[in-house]
């Protein structure tokens, strides 16, 4: 037992499991594949063919990749912008044919006949996109249609004026140079290419047509919504679709310096092939231009290799097919399933083992046993409120509190009856705390620290800290900022509960229990947050000790509580200050008479505590078991414990009734009286605490006295 | 509104336009070509539109149930040939028989598999099969690119088969036209393939197998393009596989969406295949009397298939609600 319960811990500890899942949450994974595929398909036709990689023989067939790649970058925005273009193939015949057509037999110069193709590109792409944009007819056989009539087109033309193409005479050394020559070593198709590319690149992800594009093929009706001219946009996607399949169709023209019956036949195959085996998505949206460029050389080297090779008609055909259709598979099953895989894999717990803690039960006769005594309290704002995490109190004895609707509402003195929306932040306001100038300084879930003045006006502090090297999730972003408290100098501590889960999943967080709750601070001096301490399960509450010279604060997944020293010796470290608790800590908040108080969001479970070492069996549960089944953190009776500077427990609260107060996460004292709020509670309670100081309030003992 | 006028507008469909536009172009070329009129042009009208009609019966079940088979010429030539190839090299008759149809199911089956169980749209699938199928065949299983009947075969026997003066393959268009009405009108899984055309989701949800109707449907198709290959066998005494590359396909789905059948499902039956084959097969009988080039031809083909194709986006336009993403 001891040995298995040791393996364990090993394997779920020291094995990065949760990697895989951060790994499948980036982008660039869907580059993964095709790019494996890339590496493949180079690799193995480079070695069976010989001379694959003298410099000719790439030189010739990287100038028919510059063409392709043209092509395909186009299809690859007509596809983004959730369309299809299958009319490449005759816009780039056409286009061929206009140019050999404008030079050799209307013995124009190379410009005229470059315009000349463009011209058709851009005339053939804008009746696609009327039809398909304007007229909303269905891409896929409309284009087929307009692709048969544009091949019809061609064969016409080319039987009527082929001969006289190639009896003329007519010759020049750019013509000649953009279909042979070199510039740096390179051809003019793949600089053009490289250009093409590049441009399109910046322009999909940094501009607002490339925007637009996205926007319309990622969902047409939220980008109609949102004021996107939707129609327009896809109109213009295949008016591009047709400059570049234009401008390859002028490149192959001076290349072969002429025009055949087969120029352009299977090139609609060949590059929605491309396109699709290079990762991008059938619905639009999804894609870019590099995983167009890397299916354009999958599919070459490979048709080429095959040629090569020397096997037989119909070959292509035949693996081309395969591929066309193991790729689309691939990708609607993905597209479709990656958030199934995902909740799959990224819950990877590890293993713990809680210290026993000491007893709770009512009667116990231990410091922590819990008692009824908050059912006593009197209720503020029941029902009106949802979620009221933290409470606080001004000077004036206001009193504050978030609400889930992402609003914080004032309830004024003396009877707290009548409120107002004091700001809207628009997330949840979790921890609250009043600095020095009587701003109110609070952390929002998912978004950040933020400041709201007296008068109501929300700043944003902070929302981001330095992202660590060796983190793959960005955890530079704050996920789930939970409480601050604020320094004598103006600094403000603030904890960011965990990296991996947002606030709304702490459940999932506590089910994995992986380390890596945060303390941060926000200097008000320069506005730059820095990470002081990394690694905790769940950081919750912050509290500046009376003689501010450290902080507390809490970690709710261990059930500790920790200091951490701003000056002295051991300034800059941490250290554990009470441990095994039988309760999740969560805020912390100055008490009259030199003490703190500390509120439990639940009570520990045996049976969760054994969990904890178990991982295996956490993992199973969170994939097989639907969530409201699964075991996580008791929440549904917490409390108040009360410690003193020498961490002796002084005092223990709570509700058994669980009627009004079943989970606590936060308490705050104020003249006398105890405030108490819980972020799944309807009401904030008022509890009058016996002995304590009447006059005794919190901004005072922060700020000193002000008028 | 008042009055036959009203009646006949309010009546009117695209079925009964095109069939208007059939009757005047039949008018139209009656009185303008000569030799039109005559029994033997009009039985080659028919005739030429047998094979034309036979695989938009295939197509159109297909499209009423909401999809496309852009695989059947690749299958109907490639299956054939395969077939004859398999004859020419010795094997039985009832052995290659049994081969080739149980390879042209399999097609059938993979396609209204990877349409329905895997969810990729119908016309990656099949363009993408159709590709393979030619490939696959043309590469592996023959040796060129037209297969001839061997002497004596049943199949050069049918091509041969008149029957009151009228080549057989009319009769057997004129029996599938009657299999496919009955099916469609009056068999259970006839209206299924209407309701999971109409609208997929509603039909899963009242208990309609929309997933095996979907194999069974492609399936069928892939099975009257072998039909339909065999017929082209019997009357030309050989398969040409570059047929795969004309046009043929264009013509097929010309056929259906000219008739009526929206190619957004759920719409059409028998009645406009018939018509559709009637105004194709007149057009193309009038523009070879009258010698228009082939070529010419396939763009005005192409470019009515266009007009039809834009009418049919109007008439039936894209219902934004239910189309699926990727649904292009």
């Amino acid at each position: 037992m001891k040995l298995r319960e040791r393996l364990q811990a090993w394997r779920y500890n020291l094995v990065p499991d949760h990697l895989i899942g951060e790994i499948l949450t980036k982008r660039w994974t869907d580059n993964a594949i095709p790019f494996l595929a890339l590496i493949i398909t180079v690799a193995t036709f480079g070695s069976i063919i010989p001379g694959f990689f003298q410099l000719y023989s790439l030189q010739e067939s990287t100038r028919q990749l510059g063409e392709f790649s043209l092509v395909v970058i186009g299809l690859t925005v007509v596809m983004l912008g959730g369309g299809i273009d299958l009319a490449v193939g005759s816009i780039f015949a056409l286009s061929a044919f206009s140019a050999v057509a404008t030079f050799f037999i209307l013995e124009q110069p190379v410009w005229v006949a470059l315009l000349a193709s463009l011209a058709t590109g851009l005339a053939f792409g804008a009746v696609n996109g009327y039809l398909i944009g304007f007229l909303r007819l269905r891409a896929f056989i409309t284009t087929l249609v307009t692709f048969i009539i544009g091949r019809a087109l061609y064969d016409i033309l080319i039987v009527a004026h082929g001969s006289k193409i190639q009896m003329s005479f007519v010759s020049s050394d750019t013509w000649d140079f953009i279909g042979d020559g070199t510039f740096l070593g390179i051809s003019v198709p793949i600089w053009s290419a490289i250009v093409l590319a590049v441009v399109t690149h910046v322009a999909l992800t940094r501009s607002r047509p490339g925007w637009h594009v996205l926007a319309v093929g990622g969902s047409r009706r939220s980008a109609h919504n949102a004021g996107i001219q939707v129609r327009l946009t896809v109109f213009f996607t295949y008016v591009f679709s047709g400059l570049c399949s234009a401008l390859a169709g002028f490149l192959i023209a001076t290349r072969l310096s002429g025009a055949g019956p087969g120029t352009g036949g299977g090139l609609e195959i060949l590059a929605l092939t491309a396109a699709v085996v290079g990762g991008n998505s059938l619905g639009g949206g999804r894609g870019s231009v590099v995983k167009g460029l890397m299916g354009a050389i999958i599919v070459l080297v490979l048709t080429n290799g095959l040629i090569r090779l020397g096997y037989g008609t119909g070959t292509n055909q035949m693996v081309l097919g395969i591929l066309l259709a193991v790729a689309v598979t691939i990708d609607i099953r993905w597209l479709k399933n990656r958030h199934k895989v995902l909740n799959e894999v990224y819950v990877a717990p590890v293993y713990l083992r809680m210290g026993e803690p000491q007893s709770a039960v009512p009667g116990s006769g231990t410091p922590y046993a819990l008692n009824n005594k908050l059912s006593e309290a009197e209720h503020i704002g029941l029902g009106e409120l949802e979620g009221p995490e933290d409470v606080i109190l001004d000077r004036n004895d206001n009193l504050y509190c978030g609400t889930r609707h992402g609003e914080i509402i004032r309830f004024f003195a003396p009877d707290y009856t009548r409120s107002e929306v004091f700001a809207h932040i628009g997330g949840f306001p979790l921890g609250l705390a009043f600095d020095a100038d009587g701003n109110l300084i609070t952390c929002v879930g998912a978004m950040g620290l933020y400041a709201i003045s007296p008068d109501g006006k929300v700043t944003r502090l902070s929302a981001e800290t330095a992202r660590s090297w060796t983190s793959v999730n960005d955890d530079a972003r704050l996920r789930d900022p939970n409480d601050l408290d604020i320094a004598q100098d103006g600094k403000i501590y603030f904890t960011d509960s965990t990296k991996r889960y947002d606030a709304h999943d702490w459940a999932l967080d506590s089910i994995e229990n992986r380390g890596t709750g945060r303390l941060l601070v926000y200097d008000p001096a320069d506005g730059s947050t820095k990470t002081l301490l990394d690694g905790y399960r769940y950081t919750n509450g912050v509290c500046m000790a009376h003689d501010n010279k450290s902080l507390f604060f809490s970690e709710s997944w261990r059930c500790r509580i920790h200091r951490y020293w701003l000056e002295g010796p051991k300034a800059g470290t941490a250290e554990c200050v009470i441990k095994d608790m039988p309760g999740y800590t969560d805020n912390i908040n100055r008490a009259s008479d030199g003490t703190y108080w500390m509120a439990w969001l639940g009570m520990r479970t045996p049976s969760f505590d054994l969990s904890l070492r178990h991982p295996s069996m956490r993992k199973r549960m969170t994939r097989r078991l639907p969530q409201d089944e699964w075991l996580f953190p008791n929440i549904n009776t917490g409390g108040v414990v009360k410690f003193d500077e020498n961490f002796n427990i002084v005092r223990t609260m709570a509700d058994l009734s669980g009627v009004s107060h079943p989970m606590v996460t936060s308490m705050r004292e104020h003249k006398g009286e105890l405030f108490i709020g819980g972020i799944l509670n309807n009401r904030i309670g008022r509890f009058r605490i016996e002995g304590a100081d009447p006059t005794w309030d919190a901004n005072t003992a922060y700020w000193g006295t002000r008028t | 509104m008042g009055g036959s006028a009203g009646v006949f507008l309010r009546n009117l469909n695209q079925e009964r336009i095109v069939l208007v536009v059939a009757l005047a172009v039949f008018v139209a070329a009656m009185v303008g070509l000569p030799g039109f009129l005559t029994a033997g042009n009009l039985i080659a009208i028919v005739r030429s539109i047998a094979v034309l009609g036979i695989l938009a019966f295939g197509m159109s079940v297909v499209i009423i149930g909401r999809g496309i088979d852009l695989s059947m010429v690749a299958v109907m030539a490639m299956s054939v040939a395969w077939y004859l190839q398999l004859l020419g090299d010795g094997m039985p008759d009832y052995q290659a028989f049994a081969l080739v149809l149980g390879g042209v199911l399999a097609i059938g089956l993979v396609n209204g598999f990877l349409v329905a169980y895997a969810d990729v749209p119908a016309i990656f699938v099949t363009l993408a099969s159709g590709s393979f199928v030619f490939g696959y065949v043309r590469s592996q299983l023959i040796s060129s690119d037209a297969v001839p009947v061997p002497d004596g075969h049943w199949v050069e026997l049918l091509g041969g088969l008149r029957f009151l003066g009228v080549p057989v393959e009319v009769y057997l268009f004129l029996a599938l036209a009657a299999l496919v009405f009955v099916f469609l009108r009056f068999t259970v899984w006839g209206r299924y393939v209407y309701y999971a055309g109409d609208n997929p989701v509603a039909a899963r949800n009242i208990g309609i197998p929309v997933r095996p109707m979907l194999l069974l449907r492609y399936a069928l198709s892939a099975v009257t393009a072998f039909l339909a290959g065999l017929l082209t066998a019997a009357s030309l005494h050989s398969i040409n596989t570059r047929v795969v590359n004309s046009t043929l396909l264009y013509d097929i789905v010309l056929v259906a969406v000219i008739g009526g059948i929206g190619l957004s499902g759920g719409k059409g039956g028998v009645r406009n295949v018939l018509v559709g084959a009637a105004l194709i097969g007149i057009l193309l009988n009038a523009m070879t009397i009258i010698d228009i080039p082939l070529l010419y031809q396939n763009l005005i083909k192409s470019t009515i298939l266009l007009a039809a194709i834009i009418v049919d986006g109007l008439l039936n336009p894209r219902d934004e609600q239910t189309a699926q993403q990727g649904d292009i």
